[in-house]
Formats: C-alpha cells, sequence, structure tokens
C-alpha cells in the first residue's frame, strides 16, 4: 500500500480538518465529532443530513452548503458511523423544521441511522428518513436486503436541498426525494480494486486484463467478472442495464452523472461520455444536463458509474436552482 | 457462585483478545463477501470498550455490560456496531441490579440479547448472518439447565461452521447471491469469538452455574 497519510487510523479525522480549513466559508467542522455542517444556516429550513462512510470524497462533505446538505457525518472508511455521530449531525442540522436524513440503503447506514433517529426523537427533534437504492446492479427483492445506493445519491442530496431552500415543510422535502429516488438509476464498473487504509492492501485481486462489473463502492464484488471491454461497449452494457429496469423510457427528458470511482481520469469519462449520450439520443431521450466528474468515489478505485434521473417540471426546477458546496455548484 | 462483574471483565478481556488476534483474519473473511473491514472495526471496538471499561468501578455485571454496549455502538460502526451492541445492551437490561448471574438468568439475558439482535437487523436464521449463532446458542441453554463450558463452545462453533454453506439473504454478502456459499459468515465468526471466551472464563475461573 503506498498512500499520502500519516496514521491510517487517523485519516477520517486529518481529512476533515483539511477540508474544514480548505473550505471554511461553506463549511466547518463540528469539534469533538464526525460532522461537517454548513457555515450560512437559514432558520426555519428544513435540515438535510447525510454521510456513512468515508472513502467517497467528495461525497459526503463536499455536498453540504447551500442548496444541499446542512450536515455530514463522516464515518470511519466505508463504514457507517455510529447512531451518537449521527445524532450530532441531527444536531448540526436542526433549525426547528425538522431534519431528513437521506440514507444509502446499506444495511449498517440503515441500522446506524435509524437508532440515530430514535435518540433524537428522544431529544424532540422531528426527523424523518429517506433510503437511497439506485444501483440496479443487484436484485431488488422483499427477501433480500435491496438494492444498494450509489451515486444516485447526490442527485437525491441535489432535490431534497433544493426543496428544503423554498422553505417547504418536512413532508414536502421527504416527497420531493423521494421522487427523486424513484427516478434515478445508476451501475458501475471496475477496473481495479481500492486499499481500505486499516486494512492495508486491496480488496479484492483483479488482472490486468479483467474487469468487474456492478461492484459496489466498497469494492465488495460485483455481479460479473469479465475480460476488459472498450468504453462503448463499457458504456453500452451499464446503459442499457439501467434502461431495462423501466423507469426510464424513449421521449424522457433525462439528467447523466459519468461518475468517476476515483483514479479514472476525466479524458475517459468524457469519452464514456460521448458513447452515453449517443445511445440516449438514437433511444429517444433527451438529455436535460449532464454532470461529468467525481462525485461518489470509491478511494482510489478505477472505472465509473452511470447514473440517469428521469425529470418531470419539479425536478427540473429543483436540479436547476442554486447549489453552493465544494463540489457542486449550480 | 453465579457470574460476576469480574467475571464480565474477563469474559471482555478474552474476547478482546481473540477479536486482536484475528482482526486480519476476520478482515479477510469479509472482503471474501463484503467490504472487507469487519476486523478493522470489531478490533476497533473492542480496543474502546477495553479502555473505557479499565477507567471504572462497576457494582454489577449489569453496568459493566451497559458501558460495553454503549462503546461497541458508537465506536464499531457499520452494521456490526448497532447488533453486538444491542446484543450486549439487552444482556445488561436483562440482569440489570444483579450482583451475580446464575444459570437461568444468563439463559434470559441471551434471549433478549437474540431478540435485541433480531429486531435491530430484521434478519431470520438460516439468512447467513450470525443469528445462525445466537440462535442455536440460546436453544442449547433453553435445553440445558446447567453451563457445560465444553459443549457450549462447540455448539457455536458448529453454528459458525454451518454458516458456510448457508447462502446469505441479509447484509452486504446477499448482493453474492449463489456465489456467497463456501464463505464462512465474519459476524458469526466474531460471535463465535465471544461466545468462547465466556466459556473459557467459565472454565477458568471455576463458575458453576
Amino acid at each position: 500500500m503506498k498512500k499520502l497519510i500519516n496514521d491510517p487510523n487517523n485519516v477520517v479525522e486529518e481529512m476533515m480538518k483539511g477540508m474544514a480549513a480548505a473550505h471554511h466559508d461553506v463549511l466547518k467542522h463540528v469539534p469533538d465529532t464526525a460532522v461537517l455542517t454548513r457555515v450560512e444556516r437559514t432558520a426555519g429550513k428544513v435540515g438535510i443530513v447525510s454521510g456513512g462512510g468515508s472513502g467517497h470524497e467528495p461525497a459526503h462533505a463536499g455536498f453540504v452548503g447551500k442548496g444541499m446538505l446542512d450536515a455530514a457525518v463522516c464515518g470511519p472508511v466505508f463504514t457507517s458511523p455510529g447512531p451518537d455521530q449521527v445524532l450530532e449531525g441531527i444536531k448540526a442540522a436542526d433549525s426547528g423544521a425538522g431534519v431528513l436524513l437521506v440514507i444509502k440503503n446499506y444495511s449498517g447506514d440503515v441500522m446506524n441511522f435509524e437508532m440515530a433517529m430514535e435518540l433524537a426523537e428522544m431529544e424532540t427533534i422531528t426527523v424523518d428518513k429517506v433510503i437511497v437504492n439506485d444501483d440496479v446492479a443487484v436484485e431488488d427483492s422483499t427477501y433480500t436486503t435491496g438494492r444498494r445506493g450509489i451515486a444516485g445519491t447526490v442527485f437525491v442530496h441535489k432535490i431534497a436541498g433544493a426543496k428544503a431552500e423554498t422553505g417547504a415543510s418536512l413532508a414536502e422535502v421527504k416527497a420531493s426525494a423521494e421522487k427523486a429516488i424513484r427516478n434515478v438509476r445508476s451501475m458501475g464498473m471496475a477496473l481495479s480494486a481500492c486499499t481500505i487504509p486499516a486494512a492495508g492492501k486491496p480488496g479484492f485481486e483483479m488482472a490486468e486484463n479483467e474487469m468487474e462489473i456492478g461492484m459496489g463502492i466498497h469494492g465488495e464484488p460485483g455481479i460479473e467478472r469479465t475480460l476488459l471491454k472498450t468504453a462503448d461497449e463499457i458504456a453500452e452494457e451499464l446503459l442499457l442495464k439501467i434502461l431495462q429496469d423501466g423507469v426510464h423510457k424513449s421521449g424522457d427528458e433525462v439528467a447523466v452523472m459519468i461518475n468517476g470511482l476515483g483514479s479514472t481520469p476525466l479524458m475517459e469519462l468524457y469519452i464514456l461520455n460521448g458513447k452515453v449520450s449517443e445511445i440516449l439520443a438514437e433511444k429517444g431521450f433527451t438529455v436535460y444536463k449532464t454532470f461529468v466528474g467525481e462525485y461518489m468515489t470509491a478511494i482510489e478505485m478505477a472505472g465509473c458509474s452511470i447514473t440517469l434521473l428521469k425529470l418531470d417540471d419539479e425536478l427540473k426546477e429543483l436540479l436547476d436552482a442554486p447549489a453552493h458546496t465544494t463540489a457542486f455548484r449550480m | 457462585m453465579g457470574l460476576t462483574t469480574e467475571h464480565i471483565q474477563l469474559w471482555l478481556q478474552k474476547t478482546n483478545e481473540k477479536i486482536q488476534e484475528n482482526k486480519t483474519y476476520l478482515t479477510e473473511l469479509d472482503q471474501a463477501i463484503g467490504d472487507g473491514d469487519h476486523g478493522i472495526n470489531m478490533s476497533r471496538g473492542f480496543e474502546e470498550a477495553i479502555k473505557k471499561t479499565a477507567d471504572s468501578d462497576y457494582e454489577s455485571p449489569g453496568d459493566l455490560l451497559k458501558d460495553w454496549a454503549m462503546t461497541l455502538i458508537s465506536k464499531v460502526g457499520g452494521a456490526s456496531g448497532p447488533l453486538f451492541g444491542t446484543a450486549i445492551l439487552k444482556m445488561s437490561m436483562s440482569v440489570k441490579g444483579k450482583a451475580e448471574v446464575n444459570y437461568a438468568e444468563l439463559t434470559t439475558a441471551f434471549e433478549e440479547a437474540l431478540a435485541g439482535i433480531l429486531q435491530r437487523g430484521h434478519a431470520a436464521e438460516n439468512q447467513k448472518t450470525l443469528v445462525d449463532v445466537w440462535s442455536p446458542v440460546v436453544r442449547f441453554l433453553q435445553e440445558n439447565t446447567a453451563f457445560d463450558p465444553a459443549a457450549f463452545s462447540n455448539q457455536a462453533k458448529e453454528a459458525m461452521e454451518q454458516t458456510k454453506d448457508m447462502q446469505a439473504e441479509k447484509g452486504r454478502a446477499a448482493y453474492l447471491k449463489e456465489r456467497s456459499i463456501g464463505h464462512l459468515d465474519p459476524g458469526s465468526v466474531s460471535s463465535f469469538y465471544l461466545l468462547q471466551s465466556l466459556s473459557e472464563v467459565i472454565e477458568k475461573e471455576g463458575v458453576t452455574l
């Protein structure tokens, strides 16, 4: 393992310190917690809290700021923070109108955030939650844990955050966030594994001529290991799997996110987007906006994910609304 | 004589030793079917639990179990924090106010712990989770009237080994479907260390339950 770190056990703490120092105009660190919260606050606004394991930078603290999150809770690398830290996030985000938790669908995140909700209720803070499950790589079944939440979560942050800025109630913000969740689907692929600093070695082995389709953002194994294909073939494979899910149909207006997982250059992401936009046009979709870059990474994993968000008038307006965060500006 | 606060302290210490010794092994098990952090998380949580309990004097097993539980909940994180934390917390509540814990009380405490795990994790048996160790162990306690350390430990070990052939239906490993078969469930292995440690303390300290 070769990493620019001091102590593998202190990476999250040191990251938060550096992040707050770099962006002191937008966010600040709540002392003695794993919480980064926004500097500018609007009284009486529904608070939006997200978070989970670290290692997905710029997610989640990168989306703290006007128009998106009020607080991000930064757990250990790839590990959900404990309920006490999520509670600190809820407290930091609460300005009297209630707090919405945006949770990615992983057992650990769901359990810790739900325990935090119980704790917050004991302190008479009104809290509600939405669970993002955009990853079409894994089966959506009542018998299993359900689909994972991956890069599509960033669109949910944007929509929920914009709705909250309008002065909407907690129920209204939740409804918009849920609409975004119903309309967002993603799928990813990896060219290389990532190394959790404290583990010291890659999460899985992969040969030079191989790729992994549908792996998770924690390097957990995907649905298929195949021989490496071209960018065009990968774009087509991921996109068709998303479209097969049936949420997005010819004639729809969509927002597209081509997300890098940590060590794939923008050049390659743009190559991928070239093919994605071509296929979408062929199939009769209108691409309203495209986001290309790193939004939800997996430490230094090479690879990408593609996300489609189907838009209606409300979602378009909320997507276009101003956002001033360190990793997402509109 | 039943289980005293001192025995619970030894139980925590012994479990911690096993977790620290097997930190890399647990992480490797998790890399096969999960996201590869189980050993790291358990190691961090148990280390903190040792630190937290070393500085305090406890009047009863319940008080010590409570601090142990709260430390796991806040320091382990992931799914293991709430699950192991809830189990120990439920035990703490079950034996609250007692200076010593006898066999019947220990059985009840384990029943409560299992109920807590089931409630928190929304899991059932045969889904390749730690429930597959805790459930048979609770049945074993219910079916007996005295604590046989070797038999208890064997029961836990056997249950842990059986998770290898199961297909995961809960947790991160569920995404692998049939590819999860052939790997031990890391949470079940940690559960085995916890249960094996209890039987070792009972045997070594000559506790008659």
